[in-house]
């Protein structure tokens, strides 16, 4: 099935992409482009390598053969941290620090940008209302203090510290009950409109990809495929 | 004493933290590298503390007697705690928290300093915690070496078969430990995740206490500069000889540093020989058959000749005799003696073949000892030695425990206890004369250290020297008062 046309130079694009862990292979001929602004799923089985493509994109990983490249550049040549600074992450397990307050954890790669105090603390604040957490209640708390959901919104806002072009979700609602992923994909979608962030995230949930999804992807046996979105009823 | 008791352990804790910290990193971080280097922590720790004394003394720069070597064998004790405790605080954070922080673009350093070290920081603290507890119990070893503490009290009490002596050093142990351990759990608390609201300060202030701690401590334990150093053997007649020695040379104006209770002959022959102690008193039978490995001679003018010339040739000089012999004597109790008519060691052979012995260290090991005693007399016990610190068989004897020792003829304790001495009617014990030894580089500096003991010389009897110990042991009077009242009547 071919993807559908793209207008302006991709943001992240994977050409050919191999990669095994050891002897088994993972990701084969893997191709993928994705253009400014949009918001494309990628579901599939697990084990099927959707983790391993987000890694990819940041370069937690490096392809052991084809070219992964990021605004046009092959990962290989990449600062991996200047580009992982400027790639928003959200995992799965969320991965909050739980010795730092949750401004603190939402600030982070501000401070690590050197940003100053009071920049940082402000654009916290900002992220914090904007993923629906009030500053005033929770700036100060713990993440240990948070409701997994609550927790989820925290990874959002702390991916979105530094305004990233480009934000990478696994499995971002993975965790949480029926109802608080409901509540957060409508949430996200609001926080998307907001933000125009190029999005790329993966689910296991096709109710889901097809709702946050501008187009989905299906890995199966290492390769991608994109399913239409009007196909689905 | 408990001054310098904080002052070994911090120190030796200090600097465990400061080289098991960054090996703790490596071995979580590389695995590979990480366990040879548990590895040899692991070996360090099995080994008995005063073992570890043992093979250090002879080590070139951190060999010798004083606080150096303690603190050495107190950071090898302390290395594995640390070490293994800072790997398994680092190991043990949530792959998650890791992960996000790579992801987040955190370069290994600010992984590190950022994450990884705050988190594994209770951990930490719960090993430094373990690591001072187990450094203030083993530091009472130090005094074994010379490096002073709480053991001080502790081995001095041993000597004087006084318990509440040893309590003087035991219990604050004890509690310094108990204190330890309270510190140190609160700060381990204040620092956990569950406790991250609280303030910090509590553990900064803690840190900047000790630090200051260090910073005065360090300059008082510098002995002072162009001092006499005075060692002993670690027991009674030993200090107070120690104490003669510095009193008779601290009247002559001379400064003294007080190195005493020290450890065996072999401790302070060492120790004479490697400039860490400038003078003690040795025994002229000592000398020549444990020291000098030379055949026992029983004409004292003979053994101490000998012992001068040998000596001299190694830049020791022997000065003249203090007066008294405290050879080896072979002990019974009073009663026994009485009931079974005991006067000479010939008398033992009746008894022995159903009494058992009991002998200090070096008695049992020496071969002018237990092996060249039994031969001599023929004597055949029916169970073999009980092998115990010296300070132990007086009262291991008047406590039936066993039935005869080897002991000092001059031990204040042979009246207290009411044990008899066997007449050594075969002349098998050499001439145990006690002398000065000083180092002939000294004599050479201050001539007036020689002139200040000759004052001693033949001056001291057997019956001074068993008075001179009672006081101690018996009547419990400081030993510097008994010196001083001593060196006064001689006068």
């Amino acid at each position: 099935m071919p993807s559908r046309s793209i207008e302006a130079a991709p943001v992240v694009s994977l050409a050919h992409v191999a990669f095994a862990y050891g002897s088994r292979s993972i990701l084969d001929d893997l191709n993928l482009s994705v253009s400014a602004g949009e918001s494309v799923a990628l579901v599939g089985r697990s084990g099927a390598g959707k983790s391993t493509t987000l890694k990819l994109i940041n370069r937690l990983l490096l392809p052991d053969t084809g070219i992964v490249s990021v605004e046009g550049r092959d990962t290989r040549e990449w600062n991996p941290i200047a580009l992982r600074r400027r790639t928003g992450y959200v995992l799965q397990e969320i991965g909050l620090f739980p010795h730092l307050t949750i401004e603190d954890n939402v600030a982070i790669v501000a401070r690590l940008e050197g940003w100053p105090e009071p920049r940082r603390r402000a654009r916290a604040h900002e992220l914090l209302e904007l993923v629906g957490l009030a500053p005033s209640e929770f700036a100060r708390r713990w993440p240990r203090e948070l409701s997994g959901g609550q927790r989820q919104r925290v990874g959002v806002a702390r991916a979105l510290a530094v305004d990233p072009p480009l934000l990478l979700m696994d499995e971002p609602f993975g965790a949480l009950d029926a109802d608080t992923r409901q509540e957060l994909r409508g949430e996200f979608q609001r926080i998307r409109r907001h933000l125009h962030q190029t999005v790329i995230f993966v689910t296991h949930d096709m109710e889901e990809a097809f709702a946050l999804g501008d187009r989905v992807g299906v890995l199966e046996d290492g390769r991608l495929a994109f399913a239409d979105s009007s196909c689905h009823s | 004493m408990v001054e310098r008791h904080l002052f070994l352990v911090l120190w030796s804790t200090l600097v465990a933290v400061a080289i098991g910290l960054p090996a703790g990193i490596v071995a979580a971080h590389r695995p590979r590298v990480g366990r040879p280097v548990l590895a040899v922590a692991s070996i360090a720790q099995t080994i008995p503390s005063l073992a570890l004394l043992g093979f250090l003394l002879p080590l070139p720069f951190i060999g010798g007697v004083g606080p150096r070597i303690a603190i050495v064998a107190l950071i090898l004790y302390a290395l594995l705690p640390i070490v293994r405790s800072t790997a398994a605080g680092l190991k043990s954070i949530d792959p998650a928290v890791i992960d996000a922080g790579v992801a987040m673009g955190m370069t290994p350093r600010q992984l590190l300093w950022l994450v990884e070290l705050p988190l594994a920081l209770p951990s930490i603290v719960a090993g430094v915690r373990i690591a001072t507890i187990v450094g203030i119990g083993t530091a009472t070893i130090a005094a074994a070496v010379g490096a002073g503490g709480l053991g001080e009290y502790i081995f001095r009490g041993l000597s004087m078969v006084d318990s509440t002596v040893i309590l003087a050093g035991a219990i604050p142990a004890a509690a310094l430990a108990l204190l330890a351990d309270a510190v140190l759990t609160w700060t381990e608390r204040r620092l956990s995740p569950a406790h991250a609201r609280a303030s910090r300060t509590g553990p900064v202030a803690l840190a900047a206490a000790i630090v200051l701690f260090l910073a005065v401590t360090v300059g008082s334990a510098s002995p002072a500069r162009d001092a006499i150093v005075v060692g002993s053997k670690n027991f009674t007649e030993q200090v107070v000889l120690g104490e003669l020695l510095a009193q008779t040379l601290e009247h002559r104006g001379l400064h003294v540093t007080r190195r005493l209770n020290l450890g065996g002959s072999f401790i302070c022959d060492r120790a004479i020989r490697s400039g860490d102690i400038d003078t003690y008193v040795e025994y002229t039978g000592t000398a020549l058959a444990a020291i000098l490995k030379q055949p026992i001679v029983k004409d004292p003018d003979t053994a101490f000749a000998q012992v001068r010339d040998a000596y001299g040739r190694a830049g020791l000089s022997v000065l003249p005799s203090l007066g008294f012999n405290n050879t080896f004597a072979i002990l019974v109790r009073g009663a026994d003696a009485d009931a079974l008519g005991l006067k000479t060691i010939d008398d033992l052979r009746r008894v022995a073949t159903e009494w058992r012995p009991g002998f200090g260290y070096e008695f049992a090991e020496r071969t002018d000892g237990y092996a060249g005693l039994a031969s001599a007399y023929g004597l055949r016990f029916s169970a073999p030695p009980r092998v115990m610190e010296l300070n132990l068989v007086y009262r291991a004897l008047s406590a039936h425990q066993v039935d005869v020792i080897a002991g000092d003829a001059t031990s204040g304790l042979i009246k207290s206890l009411d044990l008899a001495v066997l007449q050594d009617n075969r002349a098998y014990f050499p001439p145990y004369y006690a002398v000065p030894v000083v180092r002939s580089a000294v004599l050479l500096a201050h001539p007036e250290v020689r002139d200040a003991l000759a004052q001693l010389a033949g001056r001291i009897s057997e019956g001074d020297m068993r008075a001179l110990n009672a006081a101690v042991d018996v009547e419990h009077r400081d030993v510097a008062a008994a010196v001083h009242d001593f060196l006064q009547r001689l006068e």
